[in-house]
């Protein structure tokens, strides 16, 4: 350790097992090519992007296959050089039929993707920066999938003081962005550096667990001077990766509740996204790939893999040995991820990671009656009433859940994990909240 | 050659838990309960496991008829009848006719829990529910304390016990005072060091204090408890009673006598901390175990009955909805009245 005495976090929250052991010393690999790729229009937060191809078309590896529908919206680059199969419905990881571009790859192609020209950020406006970014189909690579570029807009009259990276990767099995942060820190800190100064940040900070001491080293040991980087080390805990949690830790600030960290003159980012932001501007590679975790006791040969966009999780899961009695596969961390019902979907811009479990890790479903022991209540970041609220959302007491603030629960799912008695508090939070905003946009 | 796929279940994230579940923190009640439960046996004999006995069986017995649970008896897996019925065992004279025993179980577990709508659902502790009934119903038995036997005496089971239902039974032939009566009644004071060793009458958990203190500290140690509560009924009997120490030495108790004496580190340890009839909010454990420790002082140096942590405990637990109305914590983001942080 390097002796930071009084390491930081946020208060309240939990401490999973962390399971990072199966893949944190895998160094990032490729994964070989595969025949074909599909890539919903819809994979960020925002309006679908419009296809800019047609069926039959021939596409190189990094072309434009679909235009942002909006300044809310972003743009999709055809992560293999190939042929245009079809533009149909396709089935979304989460479920449902999704507009989508299938690609075939060529076979013959190299899929090498030549250097584009440096992209000259210094001489770039502010407005033409964020047109760049958008233009390089940037999201939040931890999972929520927000344009990156859309951060990048400050509303009127603010501005960003501070840049802030998260590198906490709090979730248990994941450890792609570890790896990153190890064999790529001065991506990640080109990024920051790019950034911090394009948004005319005072101050640019990277938080990183204390479970990746390495990592903080890396980073340090790319950091120049003369750069107004820094890297601070953070207690371990859940879920300090969740923005507001991040910036309580790291300066002692809270956001205020239905705001965001802009309008504490923060622009919150993850280390993918810097890294990833870093080869556009250096390389003008566009976002086309990225790292996932590949791991959990249902597959065989774990990884961290860089996978193109689109890979469907069937090649992943063959190439990593899907183990047959699996019997859960999840997109995400374990906490907050999201289960698939069938192996024929795509990664996405936001999958950090596929994790499969077999029958004996599938957590207990016994569940008994809520002895109001207020676990919940010590796991909540937030430091909302989970016990409560789920009793109240089973009830569908909507005003009461207003008056208690549902609308703050940001469901990580500290609460349920800490449960004794297996109440799915935050699949009950999660549904009334769903139910508020429906009987909101009614009432409007 | 094609393999089929997984058969994949489709749960609701978080896929891990903490592993610590219901039944398992009963388990850590009873084993924070264990040194009370030998130390009542090493005192009074197979009496108190008689009376343990029946109290249990009288609340298992109960859940497993009653609760509308099903299969029959799903209910009992949760291991909280056990629970009650020992912890009501614990707070029962020595020599209690086994069916009175059983007949408070029996309404700790039908009154106390089940007409509500079973675990988590009920505003009273059930087991003080068990025995304010038993106060109600029998008076006197549960008010006659039987002496302290010695080692050599532990198969000798107290005439009391063996009282048929409705009759006048066998009456011990030595019955003494409680520590709380005798300074309420007679104006005597027990010594401290034999409230500290259990060398005293009273119930079957309530007379020795290190033992007691040594469980609640394995509990708070475990985080199964709540360690608010219990330092706060203390804190608040040591305060007020010691304020009225301090006014008139000679016609009241010192503080040390108060927290050490009757019922209250038993209750305050392992009936108050009760999750279900206790405030979720830290806040308001605060709240509640200040209140208990009010009505208990106010009862004992004012009120008729020697002892007041029973009603104490009942009075709060039928406060604690309205104390987790007002003591809820201050949201992320949020200030004390609940609005968004400017």
């Amino acid at each position: 350790m390097n002796g930071e005495l009084l390491t930081r976090t946020f208060r309240h929250g939990v401490h999973p097992a962390e399971h990072k052991e199966q893949t944190e010393d895998l160094p990032l690999a490729r994964m070989p090519f595969v025949d074909r790729y599909v890539l919903p229009l819809s994979q960020h937060l925002g309006a679908p992007s419009v296809p800019a191809v047609e069926v039959g078309q021939q596409v190189q590896r990094g072309q434009i296959i679909a235009e942002p529908a909006g300044f809310v919206s972003t743009t999709l680059h055809s992560p293999v050089t190939g042929v245009v199969r079809a533009l149909a419905l396709r089935r979304h990881p989460a479920g449902q039929m999704v507009r989508c571009i299938e690609i075939e790859a060529d076979a013959f192609a190299t899929q090498r993707l030549d250097d584009g020209r440096p992209i000259d950020w210094r001489a770039l406006s502010l407005d033409e920066f964020i047109a760049h970014v958008q233009r390089a189909g940037m999201v939040g690579m931890g999972g929520a999938a927000f344009p990156t570029h859309v951060k990048y807009k400050l509303p009127e009259g603010k501005r960003c003081q501070r840049l802030v990276v998260n590198g906490c990767e709090c979730e248990p099995y994941l450890t792609c962005d570890h790896r990153l942060m190890i064999e790529r820190p001065e991506a990640v800190v080109r990024g920051m550096e790019i950034v911090a100064t394009r948004l005319g940040a005072g101050s640019a900070t990277i938080g990183v667990e204390m479970n990746k001491p390495d990592a903080v080293d890396a980073l340090r040991g790319v950091i120049t001077e003369g750069m107004t980087i820094r890297v601070v080390p953070l207690k371990v805990k859940y879920p300090q990766g969740a923005e507001k949690m991040l910036i309580k830790a790291l300066f002692g600030r809270e956001v205020p509740a239905g705001k965001f960290p802009v309008d504490l003159d923060i622009v919150v980012n993850n280390v993918a996204s810097m890294a990833a932001l870093a080869d556009y501007f250096d390389r003008g590679q566009p976002l086309i790939e990225r790292a996932i975790t590949v791991a959990g006791p249902g597959v065989e040969r774990p990884a961290n893999l860089i996978v193109p966009i689109g890979t469907p999780v069937r090649a992943v899961m063959r190439y990593c040995k899907l183990s047959e009695d699996t019997r859960q596969i999840v997109m995400g961390g374990p906490m907050m991820g999201a289960p698939l019902a069938a192996l024929d979907v795509p990664v996405l811009k936001g999958t950090s990671g596929l994790l499969a479990f077999t029958n004996g890790v599938i957590s207990d479903a016994n569940e008994y009656a809520c002895v109001r022991c207020g676990k919940c209540l010590e796991a909540c970041g937030n430091f909302l009433n989970p016990s409560r609220l789920a009793r109240l959302a089973q009830a569908g007491r909507w005003d009461e859940l207003e008056r208690m603030h549902a609308m703050d629960c940001m469901e990580c799912g500290a609460c349920t994990y800490a449960c004794p008695s297996g109440v799915p508090i935050v699949h009950l939070i999660r549904a009334a909240k769903a139910a508020m905003r429906d009987r909101k946009a009614r009432a409007s | 050659m094609t393999r089929r796929d997984p058969q994949l279940l489709l749960q609701a994230a978080p896929f891990l838990r903490r592993g610590i579940t219901t039944p398992g923190l009963m388990v850590d009640v009873l084993l924070g309960l264990s040194p009370v439960v030998l130390a009542a046996i090493y005192f009074f004999g197979l009496s108190a496991i008689a009376v343990m006995v029946a109290a249990t069986v009288g609340a298992v017995g109960t859940e497993w008829l009653l609760s509308p649970a099903r299969p029959r008896g799903a209910s009992l897996r949760d291991g909280s009848a056990i629970l009650t019925g020992v912890i009501l065992g614990l707070c029962l004279p020595p020599g209690m006719a086994l069916w009175m025993a059983f007949l408070g179980g029996v309404a700790a577990i039908g009154l106390g829990k089940l007409v509500f709508g079973g675990l988590g659902q009920n505003l009273f502790n059930p087991a003080l529910v068990g025995r304010a009934f038993l106060q109600a119903a029998f008076p006197t038995a549960i008010t006659t304390w039987s002496e302290q036997g010695t080692i050599t005496e532990f198969a000798t089971v107290r005439a009391g016990n063996f009282a048929l239902p409705f009759m006048q039974g066998p009456v011990d032939a030595v019955t003494t005072a409680t520590p709380l009566g005798l300074m309420k009644f007679e104006g005597t004071l027990t010594p401290l060091n034999d409230l500290l060793l259990g060398n005293t009458a009273g119930s079957l958990g309530e007379t020795c204090s290190l033992l007691i203190i040594i469980g609640g500290i394995f509990l708070i140690l475990r985080r199964t408890m709540d360690w608010r509560i219990p330092a706060a009924i203390l804190l608040t009997v040591a305060v007020f009673s010691g304020i009225v120490y301090a006014i008139k030495p000679d016609a009241y108790p010192s503080p040390l006598f108060m927290l050490f004496s009757g019922g209250l580190l038993f209750g305050a340890v392992y009936m108050a901390t009760d999750p279900v009839t206790s405030p979720l909010t830290p806040r308001g454990a605060w709240i509640f175990g200040l209140g208990v420790g009010l009505l208990v002082v106010l009862i004992r140096l004012w009120g008729g009955l020697p002892e007041g942590v029973m009603y104490a405990i009942l009075l709060m637990n039928a406060a604690t909805p309205l104390i987790d109305r007002i003591a809820q914590p201050r949201a992320f983001g949020r200030t004390e009245t609940g609005e968004a942080m400017a």
